[in-house]
Protein backbone atom coordinates (compact mmCIF):
# COMPACT_ATOMS: atom_id res chain seq x y z
CA UNK A 1 0.00 0.00 0.00
CA UNK A 2 2.42 2.44 -0.84
CA UNK A 3 1.73 5.98 -0.26
CA UNK A 4 2.63 8.62 -2.49
CA UNK A 5 3.27 12.76 -2.05
CA UNK A 6 2.98 14.94 -5.14
CA UNK A 7 4.68 18.25 -6.21
CA UNK A 8 3.20 20.59 -8.45
CA UNK A 9 4.13 23.94 -9.82
CA UNK A 10 4.87 23.99 -13.51
CA UNK A 11 2.75 27.02 -14.30
CA UNK A 12 0.54 29.87 -11.75
CA UNK A 13 -0.72 27.11 -9.53
CA UNK A 14 1.06 25.33 -6.79
CA UNK A 15 -0.83 21.89 -5.23
CA UNK A 16 0.36 19.14 -2.76
CA UNK A 17 -1.30 16.02 -2.94
CA UNK A 18 -1.11 13.02 -1.09
CA UNK A 19 -2.28 9.35 -2.75
CA UNK A 20 -2.41 5.96 -1.29
CA UNK A 21 -3.74 2.92 -4.01
CA UNK A 22 -5.95 5.68 -5.90
CA UNK A 23 -7.64 7.59 -2.91
CA UNK A 24 -6.80 10.90 -3.09
CA UNK A 25 -5.93 11.74 0.38
CA UNK A 26 -5.56 15.22 0.43
CA UNK A 27 -4.96 18.23 -2.56
CA UNK A 28 -4.85 21.66 -1.52
CA UNK A 29 -3.84 24.18 -4.02
CA UNK A 30 -3.07 27.66 -4.20
CA UNK A 31 -3.50 29.95 -7.37
CA UNK A 32 -1.20 32.95 -8.65
CA UNK A 33 -3.67 35.23 -9.86
CA UNK A 34 -2.64 38.91 -11.82
CA UNK A 35 -4.38 41.63 -12.43
CA UNK A 36 -6.43 42.20 -15.54
CA UNK A 37 -4.68 42.88 -18.82
CA UNK A 38 -1.92 41.00 -17.43
CA UNK A 39 0.12 37.60 -17.35
CA UNK A 40 1.58 35.09 -15.02
CA UNK A 41 5.72 36.01 -15.28
CA UNK A 42 8.19 32.91 -14.62
CA UNK A 43 9.34 35.05 -11.58
CA UNK A 44 6.96 36.36 -9.95
CA UNK A 45 5.24 32.86 -10.17
CA UNK A 46 8.17 31.33 -8.49
CA UNK A 47 8.04 34.02 -6.11
CA UNK A 48 4.33 33.10 -5.12
CA UNK A 49 5.57 29.45 -5.22
CA UNK A 50 8.26 29.63 -2.70
CA UNK A 51 5.83 31.73 -0.36
CA UNK A 52 2.89 29.68 0.24
CA UNK A 53 4.73 26.24 -0.37
CA UNK A 54 5.64 25.18 3.11
CA UNK A 55 2.02 25.77 4.26
CA UNK A 56 0.44 24.07 1.31
CA UNK A 57 2.94 21.25 2.26
CA UNK A 58 1.47 21.46 5.98
CA UNK A 59 -2.21 21.12 4.82
CA UNK A 60 -1.74 18.37 2.38
CA UNK A 61 -0.51 16.17 5.51
CA UNK A 62 -2.74 17.33 8.27
CA UNK A 63 -5.49 17.43 5.53
CA UNK A 64 -4.31 13.41 4.93
CA UNK A 65 -3.71 12.90 8.89
CA UNK A 66 -0.25 11.51 8.01
CA UNK A 67 3.34 11.91 9.25
CA UNK A 68 6.39 12.14 7.19
CA UNK A 69 7.45 9.10 7.92
CA UNK A 70 4.28 7.54 6.36
CA UNK A 71 4.86 8.24 2.74
CA UNK A 72 6.65 5.61 0.55
CA UNK A 73 7.82 7.99 -2.27
CA UNK A 74 7.99 11.92 -2.83
CA UNK A 75 7.01 12.92 -6.37
CA UNK A 76 7.31 15.78 -8.04
CA UNK A 77 6.77 17.88 -11.54
CA UNK A 78 10.11 17.49 -13.72
CA UNK A 79 8.28 19.36 -17.06
CA UNK A 80 7.03 20.50 -19.40
CA UNK A 81 6.41 23.91 -17.61
CA UNK A 82 7.96 27.29 -16.65
CA UNK A 83 11.70 27.09 -15.59
CA UNK A 84 11.66 29.14 -12.09
CA UNK A 85 8.32 27.84 -11.06
CA UNK A 86 9.51 24.49 -11.98
CA UNK A 87 12.64 24.77 -10.27
CA UNK A 88 11.67 25.85 -6.67
CA UNK A 89 9.13 23.71 -6.11
CA UNK A 90 11.48 20.41 -7.40
CA UNK A 91 14.13 22.44 -4.83
CA UNK A 92 11.24 21.58 -1.56
CA UNK A 93 10.70 18.06 -3.09
CA UNK A 94 14.21 16.89 -3.50
CA UNK A 95 14.81 18.46 0.29
CA UNK A 96 12.05 16.92 1.94
CA UNK A 97 12.39 13.21 0.25
CA UNK A 98 16.45 13.42 1.46
CA UNK A 99 14.71 14.45 4.82
CA UNK A 100 13.04 11.78 5.04
CA UNK A 101 14.98 9.30 3.53
CA UNK A 102 12.23 8.44 1.06
CA UNK A 103 13.14 7.82 -2.97
CA UNK A 104 12.71 10.94 -5.98
CA UNK A 105 9.92 10.41 -8.66
CA UNK A 106 10.61 12.65 -11.94
CA UNK A 107 7.01 13.18 -13.20
CA UNK A 108 5.68 14.29 -16.69
CA UNK A 109 3.11 16.57 -16.07
CA UNK A 110 0.98 15.97 -19.02
CA UNK A 111 1.36 12.32 -17.97
CA UNK A 112 0.14 13.23 -14.58
CA UNK A 113 -3.28 14.36 -16.12
CA UNK A 114 -3.76 11.00 -18.06
CA UNK A 115 -3.39 9.65 -15.31
CA UNK A 116 -5.24 11.09 -12.54
CA UNK A 117 -8.00 11.20 -15.14
CA UNK A 118 -7.87 7.74 -16.08
CA UNK A 119 -8.44 7.02 -12.28
CA UNK A 120 -10.74 9.69 -11.59
CA UNK A 121 -13.18 8.70 -14.58
CA UNK A 122 -12.18 5.23 -14.97
CA UNK A 123 -11.67 5.25 -18.55
CA UNK A 124 -9.80 2.22 -19.52
CA UNK A 125 -8.21 3.18 -22.73
CA UNK A 126 -9.47 6.85 -24.06
CA UNK A 127 -8.50 9.12 -26.48
CA UNK A 128 -7.17 11.93 -24.30
CA UNK A 129 -8.03 15.76 -25.19
CA UNK A 130 -5.07 17.35 -23.29
CA UNK A 131 -6.26 20.96 -23.33
CA UNK A 132 -4.62 23.80 -20.68
CA UNK A 133 -2.62 27.10 -21.16
CA UNK A 134 0.46 25.42 -22.24
CA UNK A 135 -0.93 22.30 -24.00
CA UNK A 136 -2.94 21.22 -26.90
CA UNK A 137 -2.77 17.61 -27.77
CA UNK A 138 -4.70 14.44 -28.83
CA UNK A 139 -3.48 11.24 -27.30
CA UNK A 140 -3.91 7.88 -27.18
CA UNK A 141 -2.13 5.02 -26.00
CA UNK A 142 0.29 2.34 -27.81
CA UNK A 143 3.34 0.02 -27.27
CA UNK A 144 4.00 1.50 -23.96
CA UNK A 145 3.71 5.76 -25.02
CA UNK A 146 1.25 8.22 -24.50
CA UNK A 147 1.65 9.10 -28.82
CA UNK A 148 0.71 12.39 -29.60
CA UNK A 149 -2.11 11.82 -33.20
CA UNK A 150 -2.67 16.20 -32.75
CA UNK A 151 -1.75 18.89 -31.21
CA UNK A 152 -1.89 22.62 -31.66
CA UNK A 153 0.90 23.74 -34.33
CA UNK A 154 1.21 26.95 -32.85
CA UNK A 155 -0.09 28.75 -29.16
CA UNK A 156 -2.43 26.14 -26.67
CA UNK A 157 -6.12 26.96 -26.65
CA UNK A 158 -6.00 28.23 -23.08
CA UNK A 159 -3.13 30.17 -24.01
CA UNK A 160 -5.51 31.47 -27.19
CA UNK A 161 -8.21 32.61 -24.36
CA UNK A 162 -5.71 34.22 -22.09
CA UNK A 163 -4.44 36.27 -24.50
CA UNK A 164 -8.67 36.59 -25.35
CA UNK A 165 -8.90 38.05 -22.34
CA UNK A 166 -6.22 40.46 -21.97
CA UNK A 167 -7.51 42.05 -24.88
CA UNK A 168 -10.83 43.02 -23.66
CA UNK A 169 -9.05 43.13 -19.97
CA UNK A 170 -11.24 40.33 -18.44
CA UNK A 171 -10.33 39.20 -14.69
CA UNK A 172 -7.68 36.64 -14.36
CA UNK A 173 -9.49 35.83 -11.21
CA UNK A 174 -10.79 32.96 -10.49
CA UNK A 175 -8.80 32.07 -14.37
CA UNK A 176 -9.53 34.03 -17.25
CA UNK A 177 -10.91 30.74 -19.22
CA UNK A 178 -13.63 31.00 -16.47
CA UNK A 179 -14.68 33.95 -17.11
CA UNK A 180 -14.63 34.08 -20.88
CA UNK A 181 -16.68 30.69 -20.05
CA UNK A 182 -20.02 32.94 -18.11
CA UNK A 183 -19.92 36.07 -20.59
CA UNK A 184 -20.11 33.38 -23.39
CA UNK A 185 -23.47 31.89 -21.64
CA UNK A 186 -25.07 35.77 -22.58
CA UNK A 187 -23.72 35.88 -25.89
CA UNK A 188 -26.03 36.00 -28.91
CA UNK A 189 -24.15 36.61 -32.05
CA UNK A 190 -21.65 34.44 -33.83
CA UNK A 191 -18.84 36.42 -35.65
CA UNK A 192 -17.38 34.73 -38.26
CA UNK A 193 -13.75 33.73 -37.29
CA UNK A 194 -11.00 31.61 -39.12
CA UNK A 195 -11.34 27.61 -38.54
CA UNK A 196 -8.06 26.29 -39.03
CA UNK A 197 -7.67 22.27 -38.98
CA UNK A 198 -5.32 20.94 -40.74
CA UNK A 199 -5.88 16.66 -40.15
CA UNK A 200 -5.68 15.74 -36.64
CA UNK A 201 -3.66 19.03 -35.74
CA UNK A 202 -5.18 22.67 -35.32
CA UNK A 203 -3.56 26.13 -35.05
CA UNK A 204 -5.00 28.80 -33.01
CA UNK A 205 -2.18 31.96 -33.82
CA UNK A 206 -4.04 33.19 -36.63
CA UNK A 207 -7.72 33.51 -34.85
CA UNK A 208 -6.23 35.15 -31.68
CA UNK A 209 -4.54 37.55 -34.15
CA UNK A 210 -8.00 38.20 -36.39
CA UNK A 211 -10.34 38.40 -33.07
CA UNK A 212 -7.05 41.30 -31.42
CA UNK A 213 -7.34 43.17 -35.01
CA UNK A 214 -11.01 43.29 -35.00
CA UNK A 215 -12.51 43.16 -31.54
CA UNK A 216 -12.19 47.07 -30.80
CA UNK A 217 -13.37 48.12 -33.81
CA UNK A 218 -16.27 45.74 -34.11
CA UNK A 219 -16.73 46.45 -30.19
CA UNK A 220 -16.70 50.34 -30.92
CA UNK A 221 -18.93 50.42 -34.30
CA UNK A 222 -21.67 48.34 -31.93
CA UNK A 223 -21.83 45.35 -33.82
CA UNK A 224 -21.24 43.04 -31.36
CA UNK A 225 -20.67 42.65 -27.64
CA UNK A 226 -17.86 41.51 -25.28
CA UNK A 227 -19.93 38.39 -24.69
CA UNK A 228 -20.98 37.86 -28.45
CA UNK A 229 -16.83 37.22 -28.94
CA UNK A 230 -16.31 35.20 -26.20
CA UNK A 231 -19.50 33.35 -27.58
CA UNK A 232 -17.92 33.57 -31.19
CA UNK A 233 -14.33 32.61 -29.70
CA UNK A 234 -15.51 29.64 -27.61
CA UNK A 235 -17.84 27.96 -30.33
CA UNK A 236 -15.01 28.43 -32.55
CA UNK A 237 -11.84 27.03 -30.82
CA UNK A 238 -14.22 24.00 -28.81
CA UNK A 239 -15.58 23.09 -32.91
CA UNK A 240 -12.12 22.71 -33.58
CA UNK A 241 -11.06 20.63 -30.71
CA UNK A 242 -14.05 18.06 -30.69
CA UNK A 243 -13.45 17.64 -34.51
CA UNK A 244 -9.57 16.51 -33.99
CA UNK A 245 -10.77 14.68 -31.44
CA UNK A 246 -12.97 12.39 -33.10
CA UNK A 247 -10.59 12.47 -36.25
CA UNK A 248 -8.35 10.71 -33.69
CA UNK A 249 -11.11 8.45 -32.60
CA UNK A 250 -12.19 7.58 -35.90
CA UNK A 251 -8.38 6.48 -37.03
CA UNK A 252 -7.62 4.80 -33.43
CA UNK A 253 -11.36 2.67 -33.46
CA UNK A 254 -11.65 4.21 -29.95
CA UNK A 255 -14.41 4.61 -28.16
CA UNK A 256 -13.88 6.33 -25.23
CA UNK A 257 -12.95 9.98 -24.79
CA UNK A 258 -11.34 11.77 -21.64
CA UNK A 259 -11.23 15.92 -21.14
CA UNK A 260 -8.16 16.66 -19.21
CA UNK A 261 -6.33 19.64 -18.38
CA UNK A 262 -7.13 23.23 -17.10
CA UNK A 263 -9.63 23.97 -20.14
CA UNK A 264 -11.29 20.69 -19.77
CA UNK A 265 -13.44 21.68 -16.45
CA UNK A 266 -14.97 24.57 -19.15
CA UNK A 267 -18.95 22.73 -19.41
CA UNK A 268 -19.22 24.06 -22.87
CA UNK A 269 -16.68 21.87 -24.29
CA UNK A 270 -17.84 18.93 -22.36
CA UNK A 271 -21.01 19.21 -23.61
CA UNK A 272 -20.21 19.71 -27.14
CA UNK A 273 -17.64 17.05 -26.43
CA UNK A 274 -20.64 14.72 -25.07
CA UNK A 275 -22.59 15.27 -28.17
CA UNK A 276 -20.13 14.41 -31.03
CA UNK A 277 -19.62 10.62 -28.52
CA UNK A 278 -23.18 10.39 -28.24
CA UNK A 279 -23.71 10.28 -32.09
CA UNK A 280 -20.54 7.85 -32.59
CA UNK A 281 -21.58 5.86 -29.48
CA UNK A 282 -18.95 6.51 -27.95
CA UNK A 283 -18.54 7.12 -24.12
CA UNK A 284 -17.22 10.65 -22.27
CA UNK A 285 -15.13 11.29 -19.37
CA UNK A 286 -14.54 14.37 -18.15
CA UNK A 287 -13.87 15.82 -14.62
CA UNK A 288 -14.26 18.78 -12.53
CA UNK A 289 -12.10 21.50 -11.63
CA UNK A 290 -10.45 19.69 -8.50
CA UNK A 291 -8.69 17.68 -10.63
CA UNK A 292 -8.93 19.55 -14.36
CA UNK A 293 -6.79 22.07 -13.11
CA UNK A 294 -2.89 21.48 -12.41
CA UNK A 295 -2.62 20.03 -8.80
CA UNK A 296 -0.32 17.62 -6.71
CA UNK A 297 -2.32 15.02 -6.78
CA UNK A 298 -2.46 13.88 -10.25
CA UNK A 299 1.60 14.11 -9.72
CA UNK A 300 1.21 11.63 -6.57
CA UNK A 301 -0.99 9.19 -8.76
CA UNK A 302 1.56 9.51 -12.03
CA UNK A 303 4.29 8.72 -9.04
CA UNK A 304 2.53 5.90 -7.61
CA UNK A 305 2.25 4.32 -10.85
CA UNK A 306 5.78 5.22 -11.88
CA UNK A 307 6.80 3.84 -8.09
CA UNK A 308 4.46 0.43 -8.69
CA UNK A 309 6.04 -0.42 -11.76
CA UNK A 310 10.16 -0.19 -10.14
CA UNK A 311 11.05 3.41 -11.53
CA UNK A 312 12.54 5.74 -9.02
CA UNK A 313 14.67 9.11 -10.00
CA UNK A 314 18.19 9.48 -8.65
CA UNK A 315 19.16 12.15 -7.16
CA UNK A 316 21.29 12.95 -10.39
CA UNK A 317 18.76 12.55 -12.49
CA UNK A 318 16.06 14.93 -10.69
CA UNK A 319 16.69 18.11 -12.81
CA UNK A 320 13.89 19.58 -14.33
CA UNK A 321 13.13 20.41 -17.82
CA UNK A 322 10.77 23.18 -19.44
CA UNK A 323 10.35 20.81 -22.81
CA UNK A 324 9.91 17.38 -22.40
CA UNK A 325 7.10 16.04 -24.81
CA UNK A 326 4.25 13.66 -23.45
CA UNK A 327 5.79 10.83 -25.80
CA UNK A 328 8.65 10.96 -24.68
CA UNK A 329 7.86 8.75 -21.07
CA UNK A 330 8.53 4.84 -21.63
CA UNK A 331 4.85 3.79 -19.41
CA UNK A 332 6.30 0.86 -17.61
CA UNK A 333 3.25 0.56 -15.63
CA UNK A 334 0.40 -0.28 -18.71
CA UNK A 335 0.24 -3.20 -20.84
CA UNK B 1 -13.71 4.67 -50.60
CA UNK B 2 -14.83 0.76 -50.44
CA UNK B 3 -13.54 -1.53 -47.76
CA UNK B 4 -11.97 1.64 -45.60
CA UNK B 5 -13.82 0.24 -42.66
CA UNK B 6 -10.57 0.56 -40.73
CA UNK B 7 -11.61 3.97 -40.17
CA UNK B 8 -14.30 3.33 -38.07
CA UNK B 9 -15.53 0.42 -36.04
CA UNK B 10 -17.90 -1.13 -37.92
CA UNK B 11 -21.71 0.53 -37.45
CA UNK B 12 -24.63 -2.23 -36.88
CA UNK B 13 -27.41 1.04 -36.14
CA UNK B 14 -27.12 4.50 -36.66
CA UNK B 15 -26.45 5.76 -33.78
CA UNK B 16 -28.60 8.77 -34.64
CA UNK B 17 -31.64 6.57 -35.82
CA UNK B 18 -31.50 8.56 -38.80
CA UNK B 19 -32.57 6.95 -42.52
CA UNK B 20 -30.16 6.29 -45.20
CA UNK B 21 -30.45 9.62 -47.41
CA UNK B 22 -31.34 7.08 -50.77
CA UNK B 23 -32.99 4.07 -50.78
CA UNK B 24 -31.44 0.87 -51.04
CA UNK B 25 -28.29 2.78 -49.29
CA UNK B 26 -26.46 0.82 -46.38
CA UNK B 27 -24.43 2.36 -43.65
CA UNK B 28 -21.36 0.96 -43.31
CA UNK B 29 -19.32 3.54 -41.21
CA UNK B 30 -19.29 6.34 -39.80
CA UNK B 31 -16.15 8.60 -40.06
CA UNK B 32 -15.06 11.11 -38.20
CA UNK B 33 -16.93 13.96 -40.80
CA UNK B 34 -19.18 12.20 -42.78
CA UNK B 35 -21.20 9.08 -42.97
CA UNK B 36 -20.34 6.47 -45.89
CA UNK B 37 -23.13 4.62 -47.39
CA UNK B 38 -22.87 1.75 -50.07
CA UNK B 39 -25.24 0.75 -52.69
CA UNK B 40 -26.13 1.32 -56.32
CA UNK B 41 -26.36 4.78 -58.11
CA UNK B 42 -27.48 4.40 -61.97
CA UNK B 43 -26.55 0.92 -61.87
CA UNK B 44 -23.11 1.19 -60.49
CA UNK B 45 -21.70 0.37 -57.25
CA UNK B 46 -21.45 3.39 -55.24
CA UNK B 47 -20.31 4.88 -52.02
CA UNK B 48 -22.23 7.89 -50.63
CA UNK B 49 -20.60 10.15 -48.22
CA UNK B 50 -22.94 12.55 -46.34
CA UNK B 51 -21.84 15.49 -44.30
CA UNK B 52 -24.70 15.35 -41.88
CA UNK B 53 -24.98 18.23 -39.55
CA UNK B 54 -22.73 17.82 -36.71
CA UNK B 55 -24.98 18.90 -33.57
CA UNK B 56 -22.40 19.77 -31.48
CA UNK B 57 -21.29 23.00 -33.35
CA UNK B 58 -23.35 25.90 -34.18
CA UNK B 59 -25.75 25.41 -37.20
CA UNK B 60 -24.41 28.62 -38.98
CA UNK B 61 -20.60 27.23 -38.40
CA UNK B 62 -21.80 23.86 -39.64
CA UNK B 63 -23.25 24.81 -42.79
CA UNK B 64 -20.45 27.25 -43.58
CA UNK B 65 -18.20 24.01 -42.68
CA UNK B 66 -19.89 21.53 -44.48
CA UNK B 67 -20.38 23.24 -47.34
CA UNK B 68 -16.94 23.88 -48.02
CA UNK B 69 -15.70 20.75 -47.63
CA UNK B 70 -18.11 19.13 -50.03
CA UNK B 71 -17.28 21.45 -52.60
CA UNK B 72 -13.89 21.26 -52.05
CA UNK B 73 -13.48 17.65 -52.13
CA UNK B 74 -15.71 17.50 -55.54
CA UNK B 75 -13.11 19.75 -56.67
CA UNK B 76 -9.73 17.84 -55.57
CA UNK B 77 -10.68 14.64 -56.70
CA UNK B 78 -11.49 16.08 -60.03
CA UNK B 79 -8.30 17.62 -59.60
CA UNK B 80 -6.44 14.68 -58.95
CA UNK B 81 -7.76 12.78 -61.82
CA UNK B 82 -7.24 15.36 -64.13
CA UNK B 83 -3.53 15.53 -63.06
CA UNK B 84 -3.01 11.46 -63.88
CA UNK B 85 -3.67 10.73 -59.73
CA UNK B 86 -5.69 8.14 -59.03
CA UNK B 87 -8.51 9.02 -56.84
CA UNK B 88 -12.39 7.77 -56.85
CA UNK B 89 -14.61 9.20 -59.42
CA UNK B 90 -17.26 11.62 -58.87
CA UNK B 91 -20.59 10.66 -59.96
CA UNK B 92 -22.95 12.95 -58.27
CA UNK B 93 -22.82 16.01 -55.72
CA UNK B 94 -25.81 17.38 -53.41
CA UNK B 95 -24.71 20.75 -52.49
CA UNK B 96 -28.16 21.40 -50.10
CA UNK B 97 -27.87 17.68 -48.45
CA UNK B 98 -23.85 18.05 -48.91
CA UNK B 99 -23.03 14.41 -49.86
CA UNK B 100 -20.86 13.24 -52.74
CA UNK B 101 -21.64 10.38 -54.98
CA UNK B 102 -18.02 8.73 -55.80
CA UNK B 103 -16.99 5.15 -57.54
CA UNK B 104 -17.19 2.42 -55.11
CA UNK B 105 -13.65 0.51 -55.20
CA UNK B 106 -15.11 -2.92 -54.14
CA UNK B 107 -12.24 -5.15 -52.51
CA UNK B 108 -10.00 -1.95 -51.51
CA UNK B 109 -7.62 -1.88 -48.63
CA UNK B 110 -6.62 1.08 -46.60
CA UNK B 111 -2.46 1.49 -46.37
CA UNK B 112 -2.84 1.36 -42.36
CA UNK B 113 -4.80 -1.99 -42.43
CA UNK B 114 -2.35 -2.64 -45.26
CA UNK B 115 0.76 -2.05 -43.16
CA UNK B 116 -0.37 -3.41 -39.85
CA UNK B 117 -1.07 -6.90 -41.76
CA UNK B 118 2.59 -6.82 -42.96
CA UNK B 119 3.81 -6.21 -39.56
CA UNK B 120 1.70 -8.74 -37.99
CA UNK B 121 2.50 -11.50 -40.40
CA UNK B 122 6.69 -10.52 -39.86
CA UNK B 123 7.61 -10.92 -43.26
CA UNK B 124 7.49 -8.07 -46.14
CA UNK B 125 9.56 -5.21 -44.86
CA UNK B 126 11.00 -5.07 -48.44
CA UNK B 127 6.99 -4.35 -50.12
CA UNK B 128 6.60 -1.82 -47.13
CA UNK B 129 9.41 0.16 -48.15
CA UNK B 130 8.42 -0.44 -51.95
CA UNK B 131 4.59 1.17 -50.77
CA UNK B 132 6.44 4.31 -48.74
CA UNK B 133 8.39 5.08 -51.86
CA UNK B 134 4.78 5.04 -53.39
CA UNK B 135 3.40 7.05 -51.45
CA UNK B 136 6.14 9.06 -51.60
CA UNK B 137 5.83 9.39 -55.31
CA UNK B 138 1.71 10.15 -55.11
CA UNK B 139 2.28 12.80 -52.88
CA UNK B 140 4.87 14.58 -54.79
CA UNK B 141 2.78 14.51 -57.48
CA UNK B 142 0.12 15.82 -55.64
CA UNK B 143 1.86 18.76 -54.19
CA UNK B 144 3.89 20.03 -58.04
CA UNK B 145 -0.25 20.12 -58.44
CA UNK B 146 -0.46 22.66 -55.97
CA UNK B 147 -3.06 20.28 -54.35
CA UNK B 148 -2.53 20.40 -50.65
CA UNK B 149 -4.83 16.80 -49.07
CA UNK B 150 -5.43 18.87 -45.22
CA UNK B 151 -5.73 15.24 -43.46
CA UNK B 152 -2.95 12.72 -44.54
CA UNK B 153 -3.24 9.95 -42.86
CA UNK B 154 -2.77 6.02 -43.69
CA UNK B 155 -6.33 5.81 -43.30
CA UNK B 156 -7.06 8.28 -46.08
CA UNK B 157 -5.01 5.98 -48.43
CA UNK B 158 -6.37 3.17 -50.77
CA UNK B 159 -4.87 0.17 -52.38
CA UNK B 160 -6.65 -1.01 -55.07
CA UNK B 161 -7.61 -4.53 -55.56
CA UNK B 162 -5.00 -6.92 -56.24
CA UNK B 163 -3.62 -5.14 -53.19
CA UNK B 164 -0.32 -6.58 -53.89
CA UNK B 165 0.08 -4.22 -56.82
CA UNK B 166 0.54 -1.38 -54.45
CA UNK B 167 -1.61 1.11 -56.72
CA UNK B 168 -2.53 3.65 -54.28
CA UNK B 169 -5.26 5.90 -54.44
CA UNK B 170 -5.95 9.12 -52.28
CA UNK B 171 -9.49 10.12 -50.74
CA UNK B 172 -10.72 11.93 -48.30
CA UNK B 173 -10.11 15.74 -49.88
CA UNK B 174 -12.34 17.73 -47.66
CA UNK B 175 -9.81 19.76 -45.69
CA UNK B 176 -7.63 20.31 -49.09
CA UNK B 177 -7.11 23.38 -50.92
CA UNK B 178 -4.82 24.99 -53.68
CA UNK B 179 -1.55 26.21 -52.35
CA UNK B 180 1.90 27.38 -53.98
CA UNK B 181 3.40 27.64 -50.74
CA UNK B 182 6.06 25.57 -49.52
CA UNK B 183 4.81 26.15 -45.68
CA UNK B 184 1.36 24.64 -46.57
CA UNK B 185 3.08 21.87 -48.53
CA UNK B 186 5.53 21.29 -45.18
CA UNK B 187 2.51 20.89 -42.90
CA UNK B 188 1.00 18.55 -44.96
CA UNK B 189 3.70 16.45 -44.85
CA UNK B 190 3.90 17.03 -40.81
CA UNK B 191 0.52 16.29 -40.49
CA UNK B 192 1.23 12.52 -42.26
CA UNK B 193 4.11 12.15 -40.40
CA UNK B 194 2.65 12.44 -37.07
CA UNK B 195 -0.05 10.53 -37.99
CA UNK B 196 2.00 7.32 -39.46
CA UNK B 197 4.60 7.25 -36.51
CA UNK B 198 1.83 7.25 -33.83
CA UNK B 199 -0.70 4.85 -35.84
CA UNK B 200 2.60 2.86 -36.75
CA UNK B 201 5.59 2.69 -34.02
CA UNK B 202 9.11 1.86 -34.65
CA UNK B 203 8.31 3.20 -38.52
CA UNK B 204 10.85 5.80 -38.56
CA UNK B 205 12.31 4.27 -41.43
CA UNK B 206 9.86 3.69 -43.55
CA UNK B 207 8.59 7.27 -43.65
CA UNK B 208 12.03 8.57 -44.14
CA UNK B 209 12.03 6.27 -47.32
CA UNK B 210 8.70 7.67 -48.19
CA UNK B 211 10.45 11.57 -47.81
CA UNK B 212 13.62 10.72 -49.79
CA UNK B 213 11.12 9.10 -52.54
CA UNK B 214 8.88 12.64 -52.26
CA UNK B 215 12.30 14.52 -52.23
CA UNK B 216 13.60 12.86 -55.42
CA UNK B 217 10.41 12.86 -57.12
CA UNK B 218 9.10 16.42 -56.74
CA UNK B 219 10.35 19.54 -58.87
CA UNK B 220 9.83 21.91 -55.92
CA UNK B 221 10.78 19.75 -52.81
CA UNK B 222 14.10 21.54 -51.67
CA UNK B 223 12.12 24.44 -50.03
CA UNK B 224 8.81 22.32 -48.40
CA UNK B 225 11.38 20.05 -47.11
CA UNK B 226 13.11 23.11 -45.62
CA UNK B 227 9.68 24.12 -44.37
CA UNK B 228 8.93 20.49 -43.05
CA UNK B 229 12.29 20.68 -40.71
CA UNK B 230 11.13 24.55 -39.73
CA UNK B 231 7.57 23.24 -38.73
CA UNK B 232 9.05 20.24 -36.76
CA UNK B 233 10.87 22.36 -34.17
CA UNK B 234 8.23 24.15 -33.94
CA UNK B 235 5.85 21.21 -32.76
CA UNK B 236 8.94 19.71 -30.16
CA UNK B 237 10.89 22.43 -29.25
CA UNK B 238 7.72 25.07 -28.31
CA UNK B 239 7.92 25.71 -24.65
CA UNK B 240 4.98 24.18 -22.91
CA UNK B 241 3.84 25.36 -19.63
CA UNK B 242 0.96 24.60 -18.22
Amino acid sequence: MPIVIGFEGSANKIGIGIVRDGEVLSNPRRTYVTPPGQGFLPGDTARHHRSCVLTVLREALEEAGLKPQDIDAVAFTKGPGMGAPLVTVAIVARTVAQLWGKPLLGVNHCVGHIEMGRLVTGAKNPTVLYVSGGNTQVIAYSEHRYRIFGETIDIAVGNCLDRFARVLKISNDPSPGYNIEQMAKKGQKLVELPYTVKGMDVSFSGILSHIEDVAHRMLSAGQCTPEDLCFSLQETLFAMLVEITERAMAHTGSSEALIVGGVGCNERLQEMMGIMCRERGARLFATDERFCIDNGAMIAQAGWEMFRSGQVTALEDSWITQRYRTDEVEVTWRD
Amino acid sequence: MAGSNSKARPVEADPSGCPPPMEGLQLIQQGAEARLYRGQFLGRPTVMKLRFPKRYRHPTLDERLSHKRTAQEARSLLRCRRAGISAPVVYFVDYVANCIYLEDVVGSLTVRDYIISQQQSGEGTSSLILLAEKIGEILARMHDEDLVHGDLTTSNMLLRPPVENLELMLVDFGLSFISTLPEDKGVDLYVLEKAFLSTHPNTEALFEALLKKYSAASKKSIPVIKKLDEVRLRGRKRSMVG
